[in-house]
C-alpha cells in the first residue's frame, strides 16, 4: 500500500513539484480562457500567455533564491 | 504561404518535436537505467529484466489504451489541454535546471542515485531475505513505468494536434537505442551525461511548445503560424539564461 502511495505521488510529481508554481501556471492560462471568453482581441490572449509564463517563471526562480538564502529557522 | 514558407513551417514545428522527444527521453531513460542497473547489481539479472519487462508492457497497455482516446477529443480542447500539461512539465524542468546552473540547489548525481538505490535494495534485501527478489523487481518496474510515463506523455504532448506522433516516437526510440547502447557496453551508470543542460534545454523547448499549443486551442493567430515555436522557444531560453546569470551575479556580490 505504501509502494502504491509512493508510486502515485511520483506520477503527481511529474507535473507539480512547487505547488505555487502548478498554480500560478494554471491561473496565467484561466486568465487567457476569460480574455478568450470575453472576445479579446486573439493576439492579446497570445502575449497575456507568453507574458504570464515568464513573469511566472521569474518570479518562481526568485523567490526559490530568496527561500534558499535565508538562514534555516532554529 | 509559398512552398518553401510550408516547408520551413513544416520543420519549425517537426524539428523541436523530434528534438525536444530525443532530450527529455535521453534523460529519462538514463534515470531508468540507473535504478535497473542497480537492481541487476544487487539481485541478478532476473528481477531487474523481469521488472522492465513488466513496466514495458504496461506502458503498451496504457498506450494501446489511451492513445486512440486521444483522436475522439475535439482539436481546440486537445491543444488546451496538452498545452497546460507542457507548461506544467516544461516550466518545472526550467525551473529546476536554472536553479541548478545557478548552484541553488545540488545537480543531479547518476552516480549518487546509483550509489543510494544500491544501499537502499542492500538494506531492504537484508531486512526481507524471502521477498527481496520481488522487491527488486518492482522497484526496476516502478522506475520503468515512471520514467516511461514521462517519455509517452512528452511524445504525445509535442506529437498530437500535428500528425507528428511517429516523429517524435522516433526521437524518443532513437534515445533508448542510444542508452541502451552505452549502457549495454558500458555496465555503469551513465554520469556523464549532461543532465542539467538537457533539462534546460527540454524544459526551454517544452514550454515553448506549451504557449504555442494552449494559445492555439484558444484561437491565437500566432504571427508567422508554426514558425511562432521557434520564436517562443528562443524567448524561454533567453529568459532562462538571464535568469541564470543574475542569479550567479548575486551569489558573488554575496560571497564578496
Amino acid at each position: 500500500m505504501n509502494a502504491l502511495r509512493q508510486f502515485f505521488a511520483e506520477l503527481l510529481g511529474l507535473f507539480v513539484e512547487d505547488g505555487s508554481l502548478a498554480l500560478a501556471i494554471l491561473a496565467v492560462v484561466a486568465g487567457g480562457v476569460v480574455l478568450a471568453a470575453a472576445a479579446a482581441p486573439p493576439l492579446l490572449v497570445g502575449l497575456l500567455l507568453l507574458g504570464g509564463c515568464l513573469a511566472v517563471l521569474t518570479e518562481n526562480v526568485m523567490r526559490s533564491r530568496r527561500n534558499a538564502a535565508q538562514p534555516p529557522r532554529p | 504561404m509559398s512552398l518553401i514558407g510550408a516547408e520551413m513551417s513544416n520543420w519549425a514545428t517537426v524539428a523541436p518535436a523530434i528534438t525536444s522527444a530525443f532530450l527529455a527521453s535521453l534523460v529519462e531513460v538514463v534515470e531508468a537505467f540507473t535504478i535497473v542497473l542497480a537492481v541487476a547489481s544487487v539481485r541478478g539479472a532476473r528481477p531487474a529484466v523481469g521488472g522492465t519487462l513488466a513496466g514495458l508492457a504496461v506502458l503498451a497497455l496504457i498506450i494501446l489504451v489511451f492513445g486512440p482516446a486521444v483522436d475522439r477529443i475535439p482539436l481546440f480542447l486537445l491543444q488546451i489541454g496538452v498545452g497546460v500539461l507542457l507548461l506544467l512539465f516544461g516550466m518545472r524542468w526550467l525551473r529546476k535546471a536554472v536553479l541548478r546552473a545557478a548552484g541553488i540547489i545540488a545537480l543531479h548525481d547518476e552516480e549518487a542515485a546509483y550509489r543510494a538505490e544500491t544501499a537502499q535494495l542492500q538494506e531492504e534485501t537484508r531486512r526481507q531475505q524471502t521477498r527481496a527478489d520481488w522487491f527488486a523487481g518492482l522497484t526496476a518496474f516502478k522506475a520503468v513505468v515512471v520514467e516511461g510515463l514521462e517519455v509517452v506523455f512528452i511524445v504525445i504532448a509535442v506529437g498530437a494536434g500535428r500528425g507528428l506522433l511517429v516523429p517524435a516516437s522516433l526521437g524518443a526510440l532513437a534515445a533508448c537505442v542510444l542508452v541502451l547502447g552505452c549502457g549495454a557496453l558500458l555496465h555503469r551508470p551513465l554520469a556523464r551525461v549532461p543532465e542539467n543542460a538537457l533539462k534546460f534545454g527540454v524544459g526551454v523547448m517544452l514550454s515553448g511548445f506549451g504557449v504555442f499549443w494552449t494559445g492555439e486551442g484558444l484561437g491565437v493567430p500566432w504571427p508567422g503560424e508554426d514558425l511562432a515555436v521557434p520564436v517562443l522557444v528562443a524567448i524561454f531560453l533567453a529568459l532562462g539564461l538571464g535568469l541564470v546569470a543574475v542569479l550567479r551575479s548575486r551569489a558573488v556580490e554575496l560571497v564578496r
